[in-house]
């Protein structure tokens, strides 16, 4: 029982990192029809940046934002130059993620060095809670709430605001959107910087447990990209589902089987695509 | 194209890849294998990509699966070269075969999420599942192919012979895949799927069959690879691995069969090249893939040979 619980709430911790990552993921396809094969390089990016600035400022919440922010207007960059001169062509654009993946992997190996290191749990979270014979660690339990709030943030953002309005509309149809003046191109690349920020944001989330090292860009992508085809590609509420089944089967299959862990991964998406194609929540 | 210019660069071509052992040292005849052993890898891949229009991502794993066969079988398992070559690419093709059912009903940006979620399934089963695959150190001890297989004569120059000979067949072969009524209707599917189906075509069976035949020559050249190689490892199965044949394909000029050798070629003389004087082979990986979709969208090939350039990148 014990064992249960507790390998439950680390599958949970999983999918709150696999939400804030997926959930960048699935917008981005939303609005622009591509996948972001550099999304992994945003997660990284931010745990390597926070890591930096916490140590000059001693402080993971300076890190966090200062990490959010820079990774964030890289993003946009990326779009604005980039990404934007293919706009309808998304196998062009999704070419241009992967070169972007190749380049940030090896610039951070050149800016940081290739030593694996975690980030200093703050102080107000350091310890764990107990509860019968479970102990959980505080921090964990911290990150599984952001990653909730984050998605009731996204979730009110999308349902209750002007800009999530004119997000949706440009999902739904992008020249009907542009028609009615919608800034299609700024919508774009505004949620494809928010896109960024999120995945940075969930690498600093992980720091201290997951850290930063050279390939980390690459071993979550996978996962994230198997959130966003169960969940079904554009829908938040499917990132927000797909990221919980998918942390808590990987979770389980690693303790269980190690030997087979992504091939666990395979189960949930075979019967999800073969009952719906499009995923749980995506539309056909 | 004016087809008496195709042959006579193709005889050209031909001419000196037979000759080209007789002029060069040891280092470029491995070098040489190795383009044409990526070279078929490539071919197989713009099956999928550059004629049905199905960006896969994950290609480098069947490759890779292809190559782990062989080095288990003769390493583990003792078995016999021609059980070696046979069961490494019976395993490939019917890992593709397996695979095909999970992703032909798909197309586009769901076709390479899944391929690419798919590579990195095989890439963790060679990295984790270490009793069978070594793990991170892979599989090393790989008997030559002269020897495994009987040769009377060994090193570079044989085993560049017979990659040349299976190179030249599995060309011909592609060559006659692409250009039958099958290759016309995988060109059909990419360029308007709902017309191919109005018309009659089983869409999904043409793009099952082209992923697993793009699967079987994948296996060949894996093979190939193994026993040029003589180790393994999960680095040849990865993303990276997936993207460099990724570009090969699209520098060279997807939905030709030239374009993916032209690619093959300058990428891997371009890493070997290079891996000698610096480190930052994925830096100018990346450099290149983004100079690529600026400057040749539809590859070399057509850069050269198509004035009249194929209306931009479908997807």
């Amino acid at each position: 029982m014990t064992y249960l619980v507790t390998q439950t709430l680390n599958g949970l911790f999983s999918a709150a990192l696999l939400f804030l990552m997926a959930s960048g993921l699935t917008l981005v396809f939303g609005v622009m029809r591509i996948a972001n094969i550099a999304h992994g390089s945003f997660y990284m990016l931010g745990v390597y940046v926070a890591s930096r600035i916490i140590t000059r400022t001693g402080s993971l919440v300076v890190g966090a934002l200062v990490a959010v922010v820079t990774v964030a207007a890289v993003g946009f960059g990326m779009q604005r130059l980039f990404l934007r001169r293919f706009a309808s062509r998304p196998l062009a654009q999704m070419m241009m993620t992967m070169g972007f993946a190749l380049l940030f992997r090896d610039a951070a190996f050149m800016i940081w060095g290739g030593d694996p290191f975690t980030l200093a749990y703050p102080a107000a979270l350091g310890g764990s809670i107990q509860a019968g014979d479970i102990v959980f660690p505080v921090y964990r339990l911290f990150v599984i709430f952001v990653a909730a709030l984050v998605g009731a943030v996204l979730w009110a953002l999308n349902e209750k605001t002007l800009i999530g309005a004119k997000l949706r509309a440009a999902v739904d149809d992008p020249e009907m959107a542009a028609a009615i003046g919608i800034n299609v191109a700024l919508v774009s690349a505004l949620v494809f910087a928010a896109g960024a920020g999120l995945a940075a944001f969930g690498g600093v989330m992980g720091g201290p447990i997951v850290g930063g090292y050279p390939g980390m860009d690459v071993d979550l992508l996978p996962l994230a990209f198997v959130v966003v085809i169960i969940g079904g590609m554009g829908s938040l509420k499917g990132a927000m589902v797909g990221a919980v089944v998918v942390g808590l089967i990987d979770n389980f299959g690693k303790a269980l089987v190690p030997e087979l862990s992504y091939f666990t991964l395979f189960a949930p998406m075979i019967i999800v695509l073969a009952l719906k194609p499009t995923g749980l929540y995506g539309r056909g | 194209m004016a087809g008496g210019k195709v042959l006579a660069a193709a005889m050209l071509a031909a001419a000196l890849l037979i000759a080209g052992p007789a002029f060069l040292s040891s280092y470029w005849v491995g070098l040489l294998t190795q383009v044409l052993i990526f070279a078929i890898l490539a071919m197989s891949l713009d099956i999928l990509l550059g004629y049905t229009g199905l960006p896969s991502l994950g290609h480098a794993g069947i490759f890779g699966v292809a190559a782990y066969t062989v080095a288990v079988f003769s390493t583990a398992h003792d078995v016999g070269f021609w059980g070696c070559v046979i069961g490494g690419i019976v395993v490939g093709t019917l890992l593709s075969a397996a695979l095909g059912l999970l992703v032909s009903h798909v197309r586009d940006v769901y076709f390479l999420m899944m391929t690419l979620a798919l590579g990195m399934v095989l890439w963790g089963v060679s990295y984790r599942w270490i009793p069978v695959t070594g793990g991170d150190n892979g599989i090393s001890g790989i008997p030559r192919l002269e020897a495994h297989a009987g040769l009377p004569m060994a090193g570079p120059v044989p085993f560049y012979y017979v990659t040349l000979s299976i190179f030249a067949v599995c060309g011909a072969l592609m060559a006659l895949l692409v250009s039958s009524p099958f290759g016309f209707t995988l060109r059909g599917i990419r360029e308007n799927e709902s017309r191919m189906k109005s018309l009659g075509f089983n869409t999904w069976l043409h793009c099952y069959l082209s992923y697993v035949t793009s699967g079987a020559f994948a296996s060949v050249s894996g093979v190939l690879w193994a026993y040029y190689n003589g180790f393994v490892s999960p680095t040849y199965l990865d993303l990276t691995a997936s993207s460099e044949l990724f570009l090969m394909v699209t520098l060279g000029g997807p939905g030709t069969l030239a374009g993916p050798v032209l690619g093959a070629g300058a990428i891997v003389l371009l890493k070997n090249v290079i891996s000698a004087y610096t480190q930052r082979w994925l830096f100018i990986l990346g450099t290149v893939y983004i100079v690529t979709i600026f400057c040749a969208p539809q590859g070399l090939w057509n850069l050269w040979n198509s004035p009249r350039r194929r209306a931009s990148s479908r997807t």
